[in-house]
């Protein structure tokens, strides 16, 4: 027989195996899955993660979902750093794509990429609104952030649907619920070529740079890990837990809105019901998946953004429903809550148990 | 006293991974003995009576409960044999009333209704000269109180054995007594004792019997009537520590804190107001507030910090009102505080020496406009950990990886090292070794002595005797009259902390309660 045992220190090695763990039980349980389905797992798994890879488009369109995935999990990491369990990345997207891209679609004739910078500061100034009222709510009122920002993701997402239905849509759209097609001088460049992947990865990458040197070096990011751990010691040391929930909250929303900006102004081109297949969702997996490490969450976002392209790589060519997607990330998520129960206890033959009972 | 032997322990060994809690200990304790477990922090003391009460089994070693083999299985064991303990820390529910408290420790066919049980336990307090109201609800209760509704616990089941962890640190001077009397009665009826304590003083006018533990191991067996304190405090450290210092007491110069009628209504339940502080702490000295835990000593440290804010006027420090200046400013202005809580107040468990550092040496040079230079912190913290002997893997081990003691020495070492003006300290030396907490006092003697002020909160009455040079005690949130040390009375201390002195509010009945 087998026991649990509580371990005396947590593992560190079984902080950075845990990861690895849910992602080879995942592909072995998705492979089992899809012979189920009466597919070759082999050939299935290939086409869910490899196949979409194949070629320099696939590469760029990669670079499409990493992008929103990466901006929003950087930020989200900025609050579950301070254990703020900011679950609003998803609204906050969205009212950063709205409010952005109402200010693009109002003046429509001014003929200045001054008018680009003036959409991104206005689709981050939109997510910080979102992400303050819960931050307001929170320091204010001691509503629980968890709860404030999942209501706060509803509004956002109807908020968005009336704005598509009514006020923001396209005049000449044939009623469709859609706005108008941006302008050239409202839209991201492309990085290369013609593909879809534009600028926008670079503001994450620089994102993830600058909020990994703010945590590591200055203070603020010492308060915002002080928070996290000990609230006690955050009261003692004279940190402001309003302050540091302020910040993190703000940035978050912020770097959540600019996701939201950056793709209606780049790969949609429009304000569209259906901005975000759940990337400020999926970017909480991200964040835990990374072990809130800069290139941990960087590897992650990439992953998270495989199971995207291969969800429709699969819908394709297997003819399976594209929300196998879900399920992968599920199963991810699932699996790496599970193996983490292994950083704090291990698994030891039952005759071996030393007798520490409480 | 009965030759019948109660408990004898053979070559009890235990070993968690990476230390020997302990070694081969041998031990017998005959019917209507009163035995001492004497020895520092981390000697093995706890580990050895929870292995008696089935609360952790021994790797090795035979047990015998009145000369039979036993291995006890756990708490609920322990107790149908007859054996009973009272924890440093009481497991009671604040909410509900003595009588319930203790109905739900009995075994089912133990209580039949409560009225039955309330009678029992009027009864047998009675007989043991502990007055309790069955009735009553135990976060009305004073410690020393909650302390008795534990014992009468035991005392309700036949008992033949209590283990007693530090039963003293949490009473005053008269609680001590009354306790000591029933003990003493329990004695005479057979109930073989188990006392465990570093007190030595009480070890020797209460047990007839005294055991010493040094690192997991038995270091010595002494009669405490016959054996000077001395003597019994050699056996208990090493050989190269000193046991106890006198130091000369100082004067104070100019008031550095001022607090003028200070009052405060906490917002949480069962904390306790403040009445009318008023004291004046000057350059140059120590004062010691003495008083038993939970008296207002938590609520008005975290007035001096700042975590809880007053009105302005009420706190002066250097002629500035700074009742209403968080804790960062008043850091700034070369306050520095010593927690009761170490770990997740004054230090972040999980985070490292260096990180700890910062924690409160963030006002002084270790950040520069918001930018860490990592550098300099951790070579800071290196210096502190050199200069204090903090044992320790060095700068960048985790803050609980760390002893109690050693935790202590590293914090005040950190405090110390901003050059404060004024440092408040609660329970300086409160479950640190000797050795440490005479490097502790030499330090603040020495900050003393460069002309600092040092306000010292704490329950060891000794330590304030040996350090403080006024004196002063708090009960209910009101404080007494401040002496010179020399002038103030273990009697009239002790008065003090039981609340008997002139306040401008009327006593509450809470007051009566400590008299009783």
């Amino acid at each position: 027989m087998l026991k649990l045992e509580k371990r005396q220190y947590d593992s560190r090695r079984m902080a950075l195996l845990s990861p690895l763990i849910a992602i080879l039980l995942t592909l072995i349980t998705g492979a089992l899955l899809f012979s189920l389905l009466g597919h070759d797992p082999f050939n299935a798994l290939y086409t869910f993660f490899l196949a979409p890879l194949s070629d320099l488009y696939g590469w760029t369109e990669l670079g499409v979902k990493v992008t929103p995935l990466l901006l929003c999990a950087t930020g989200l990491n900025m609050c579950y750093q301070a254990k703020i369990w900011n679950i609003g990345a998803e609204g906050q997207f969205i009212i950063g794509a709205l409010a952005g891209g109402w200010v693009g679609l109002s003046f429509p004739d001014v003929e200045t990429y001054w008018m680009l910078a003036l959409v991104l500061v206005f689709g981050v100034l939109g997510g910080m609104l979102w992400a303050g009222l819960a931050a307001w709510m929170r320091t204010h009122f001691n509503a629980n952030e968890i709860l404030t920002t999942i209501m706060l993701n509803y509004i956002a997402l109807y908020t968005l649907l009336y704005a598509v239905h009514g006020p923001l849509k396209d005049p000449a759209g044939y009623n469709f619920p859609e706005s108008a097609q941006f302008g050239q001088y409202i839209t991201l460049p492309p990085l290369i070529g013609d593909y879809r992947m534009n600028i926008s990865v670079l503001f994450a990458l620089l994102a993830l740079v600058i909020c990994w040197t703010l945590l590591s070096r200055t203070l603020l990011g010492f308060q915002i890990k002080v928070l996290g751990e000990d609230r006690a010691a955050t009261a003692f040391a004279g940190f402001s837990e309003k302050r540091i929930t302020w910040w993190v909250m703000l940035i978050s929303g912020g770097l959540a809105g600019l996701a939201g900006i950056s793709e209606v102004a780049g790969p949609i081109g429009q304000l569209v019901p259906q901005i975000s297949p759940g990337y400020g969702y999926t970017a909480i997996i991200v964040v835990f998946l990374g072990r809130m490490s800069p290139i941990g969450i960087l590897f992650a976002s990439i992953l998270l953004g495989m199971t995207y392209m291969g969800g429709e790589m699969i819908q394709m060519d297997l003819n399976l429903p594209k929300s196998i997607t879900g399920l992968f990330q599920g199963m991810l998520l699932f699996f790496l809550l599970a193996s983490d129960f292994l950083i704090s206890y291990r698994i030891i033959p039952a005759n071996k148990l030393s007798w520490a009972r409480t | 006293m009965g030759a019948m032997k109660q408990l004898e322990l053979i070559n009890i060994t235990k070993h968690y991974p990476g230390c020997i809690a302990n070694q081969g200990i041998c031990l017998s304790v005959e019917a209507g003995e009163i035995h001492a477990i004497l020895g520092e922090n981390g000697a093995g003391k706890s580990t050895l009576m929870k292995i008696i009460y089935g609360v952790v089994k021994p790797d090795a070693g035979q047990m015998l409960w009145q000369d039979h083999e036993i291995s006890v299985k756990g708490p609920a064991h322990a107790r149908q044999l007859g054996i009973g303990m009272v924890f440093q820390h009481f497991s009671l529910f604040e909410s509900l009333t003595v009588a319930e408290n203790i109905a739900l420790s009995l075994p089912k066919q133990g209580c039949s209704s409560l009225s039955e049980l309330s009678r029992r336990i009027i009864q047998v307090s009675r007989q043991y000269g502990m007055e309790l109201d069955p009735e009553r609800k135990v976060y009305s209760l004073s410690i020393g109180e909650q302390q008795r509704v534990e014992i009468v616990r035991c005392l309700l089941q036949d008992i033949q054995l209590l283990i007693l962890d530090e039963p003293t640190s949490v009473l005053t001077p008269l609680e001590v007594d009354s306790l000591f009397a029933t003990l003493r009665l329990l004695a005479d009826r057979g109930c073989s004792i188990l006392f465990i304590s570093h007190k030595l003083s009480e070890v020797q006018s209460l047990c007839d019997q005294a055991t010493v533990l040094r690192g997991g191991k038995i270091t010595g067996t002494c009669l405490p009537s016959q054996t000077s304190i001395e003597q019994m405090a050699r056996l208990m450290v090493d050989e190269d520590t000193a046991i106890s210092k006198s130091y000369p007491r100082a004067e104070g110069q100019a008031s550095v804190l001022v607090l003028n009628q200070l009052s405060y209504q906490p917002e949480e339940p069962f904390a306790m107001p403040l009445k009318n502080i008023s004291l004046d702490l000057r350059a140059g000295e120590i004062l010691g507030i003495a008083g038993v835990a939970g008296n207002g000593q938590g609520e008005l440290l975290k007035l001096l910090t700042g975590e809880y804010l007053g009105a302005a006027g009420e706190i002066e420090y250097m002629g500035e009102a700074i009742g209403k200046l968080p804790p960062g400013e008043r850091r700034r202005r070369g306050i520095a505080v010593v927690p009761e809580e170490r770990l997740g107040r004054g230090a972040v468990p999980n985070m490292s020496l260096a990180m700890n550092d910062l924690l409160t040496g963030y006002t002084c040079d270790l950040s520069r406009f918001g930018w860490l230079n990592w550098k300099t912190i951790v070579a800071h913290t290196a210096a502190i950990l050199a200069k204090y002997r903090v044992k320790s893997d060095g700068p960048l081990a985790q803050a609980k990886s760390l002893s109690g003691g050693n935790l202590q020495k590293f914090i005040i070492g950190r405090e110390i090292s901003q050059q404060p003006d004024l440092l408040i300290c609660s329970h300086p030396t409160w479950g640190v070794d000797i050795g440490a907490a005479n490097l502790i006092r030499d330090e603040l003697i020495s900050l003393r002595d460069a002309g600092k002020a040092i306000l010292v909160i704490s329950e060891d009455i000794d330590e304030l005797y040996q350090i403080c040079d006024r004196l002063c005690a708090i009960c209910h949130g009101s404080l007494s009259p401040i002496r010179n040390t020399d002038s103030v009375s273990i009697n009239q201390l002790g008065q003090w902390m039981a609340g008997e002195f002139d306040t401008e509010t009327p006593a509450t009945p809470f007051q009566e309660a400590v008299h009783a």
